[in-house]
């Protein structure tokens, strides 16, 4: 029964998790550049969510689909007339840029919202099954998080743009030949990314109190989703999240909460030395 | 003559920050112990980051981790300079180990397994509070001597160090290891391809890259006297200081220290005069260096030969982001 438990926690966790990296690891696996903004991205969406929900009364559900549009079309500039103009630039020079933009933005979100711990209090409970608890807000954020992942895969599978989106990430040049717009598939991509982000944080601000100096932390499990999955997929991004959310709920359990993200950091580095594919197989840029 | 220039030029500014307590006030003396420090800093990435073209984000990992050895060894009765001397030497063998690990690495890889460094380092003091005291941070027992003559010793300690790390940069820009570290940067292929032990060259100017950063972090905890995790391995520092050997010209030997000077000047004026709005303006002065000065002040030469230099830049850009793709 505590397995039992231990591992649904950590199923739930992952959800959240998958949702969270699948912008991030997209725009690593397009566009090669390694996006600092992401974090701050989830915190903005979710602090949105907040306001919406705690000035209009609008319930964050509904609150996703505004929160993503919101961030999709901040991405998409921020794309278009900053990032594209570096991006073929070496690693440190894009990863330097999204940083100097994730200062602005962390700074304008600190002066404007205040660093105040928030969250979204619904209320709802817990639900029990066959001896296993959550809390039914936990539930709805891991529903909506699969559902979000889910429908980003149909997207990048059936609509035009996501096959795109994946002729750009397998062949830059080979794209371009074939009448791909890449400079306008990277600001897509950098936009879904945000909007995913965004959304992400609407979830995460139903689950746990968010603020600003949380961004990195949630950078930290990006990173770790993405080299554990593989890179600018979303099935990768999905097996990542849910690996990392297990790992850290059984490490949490039997090692303490304060080792569960050390563990976490351990097995990216690990993965990264035996196989930097992820293991999902899906190779970052040659 | 470009060389003997630089080196003027370098001991000059030494000077000029060696003097400042004869004419000027605390506040600007403390602001010179900073500009060596990070020159301190900054040299030392580039030997790795800057002639290896390795885009290390470690630093403040060894940062953290020499001001932790110094610290704790310091709190158990160890003198101060013989905890200095263990804080680099034990950075010196966590560097060596961790590098023949990580230098297998390239690119984006690289980048984030080094950044990655830093977090889990500090999640380990943090969490560790039975040796490290935990998020309490931890108190070093400090000289009591005249606040002046403390900020003194420190001013021409750091100045020291600072000077250690440009006749290292110096030397190994000279030498068989800085050849190969440029090879290595331009194609690892090839260089390995022709001979050049690019395994050997890249652990030992990673470990030289660190080297001084544990140093550094140890005199600093002595200076200030209090430690904590999440101020002494700050992602924050980490991604400065490339920034600093960027802004000044990264692979050169002056660059890192006109950038280390430059940013840690305008990083003060901006705090005094914007104090709610610092990190947005240092956010928009560093988008604006990667697009105005990609390749550093030392490199920026204003009149003829703009164009011709900026096509130049446009070749050398695209050849190097087919290279840099792992």
């Amino acid at each position: 029964m505590d397995v039992a438990q231990t591992i649904v926690n950590g199923l739930a966790l992952g959800a959240l998790y998958a949702c969270l990296a699948v912008g991030f690891s997209l725009v690593w696996g397009v566009l090669n550049v390694i996006n600092m903004l992401h974090g701050t991205f989830v915190v903005l969406g979710g602090y949105l969510a907040f306001f919406m929900w705690s000035y209009l009364g609008v319930h964050p559900i509904l609150a996703i689909p505004v929160v993503g549009a919101a961030l999709f079309v901040l991405g998409f500039v921020l794309q278009y007339t900053v990032t594209n103009k570096v991006i073929g630039a070496p690693v440190l020079t894009t990863l330097t840029l999204t940083f100097g933009l994730d200062m602005l933005l962390y700074n304008i979100m600190t002066v404007y919202f205040t660093a105040t711990p928030r969250r979204i209090r619904l209320d709802l409970g817990s639900i029990e099954i066959m001896g296993v608890q959550m809390p039914a807000d936990r539930l709805i954020g891991m529903a909506l998080a699969l559902a979000l992942t889910g429908m980003l895969y149909y997207v990048m599978r059936t609509s035009k743009i996501g096959r795109a989106i994946v002729a750009v990430r397998m062949d830059r040049m080979a794209a371009q030949l074939m009448g791909i717009r890449i400079n306008t598939i990277y600001a897509v991509t950098f936009g879904i990314g945000a909007m995913m982000a965004g959304a992400a944080g609407v979830i995460m601000v139903l689950v746990f109190p968010t603020t600003t100096s949380i961004a990195g932390l949630y950078l930290g499990k990006a990173f770790i989703v993405c080299v554990v999955g593989g890179l600018g997929s979303v099935p990768g991004a999905f097996v990542g999240g849910l690996i990392l959310g297990v790992v850290e709920s059984v490490a949490a359990q039997h090692l303490g909460p304060q080792v569960a993200p050390i563990v976490g950091f351990l097995l990216l580095l690990f993965l990264l030395l035996v196989k930097p594919t992820g293991l999902m197989g899906v190779k970052g840029y040659e | 003559m470009m060389a003997r220039n630089a080196n003027l030029l370098f001991a000059l500014w030494v000077v000029i920050l060696g003097l400042t307590p004869f004419y000027a006030e605390n506040y600007i003396l403390r602001g010179a112990i900073m500009v060596a420090m990070f020159s301190t800093l900054t040299l030392s990435w580039n030997i790795i980051g800057g002639f290896g073209g390795y885009p290390s984000l470690g630093t403040a990992a060894f940062v953290g981790l020499g001001s932790y050895v110094g610290a704790l060894t310091q709190v158990s009765g160890v003198p101060m300079v013989m905890a200095w001397l263990l804080a680099t030497l034990a950075v010196g063998v966590v560097s060596a180990a961790i590098g023949s690990l990580l230098l297998r690495l390239k690119g984006h890889y690289f980048a984030v397994g080094s950044i990655v460094l830093v977090e889990l380092f500090r999640l380990i003091t943090s969490s560790w509070s039975s040796v490290t005291g935990g998020g309490n941070g931890l108190n070093i027992p400090i000289l009591r001597w005249d606040p002046t003559a403390v900020a003194m010793l420190f001013l021409y300690i750091m100045l020291g160090l600072m000077v250690l790390a440009y006749v290292l940069n110096v030397v190994v820009s000279r030498s068989q290891l800085g050849f190969g570290l440029r090879c290595i940067k331009q194609n690892e292929d090839a260089a390995d391809m022709v001979g050049v032990d690019t395994t050997r060259y890249k652990i030992i100017g990673f470990m030289l890259s660190s080297l001084l950063c544990g140093t550094v972090g140890a005199v600093y905890a002595s200076w200030v006297g209090y430690i904590d995790p999440s101020e002494s391995f700050s992602i924050l520092l980490t991604l400065k200081v490339p920034v600093m050997a960027l802004l000044g010209g990264a692979g050169t030997v002056l660059g890192p220290v006109i950038g280390a000077g430059t940013f840690v000047i305008l990083e003060e004026l901006v705090w005094v005069n914007f104090l709610n709005w610092n990190r947005a303006i240092l956010g928009i002065l560093i988008v604006g260096l990667v697009f105005f000065l990609p390749n550093g002040i030392l490199n920026l030469r204003l009149g003829a030969g703009r164009k011709n230099r900026k096509a130049r830049a446009k070749g050398t850009a695209n050849a190097q982001s087919d290279r840099e793709r792992p």
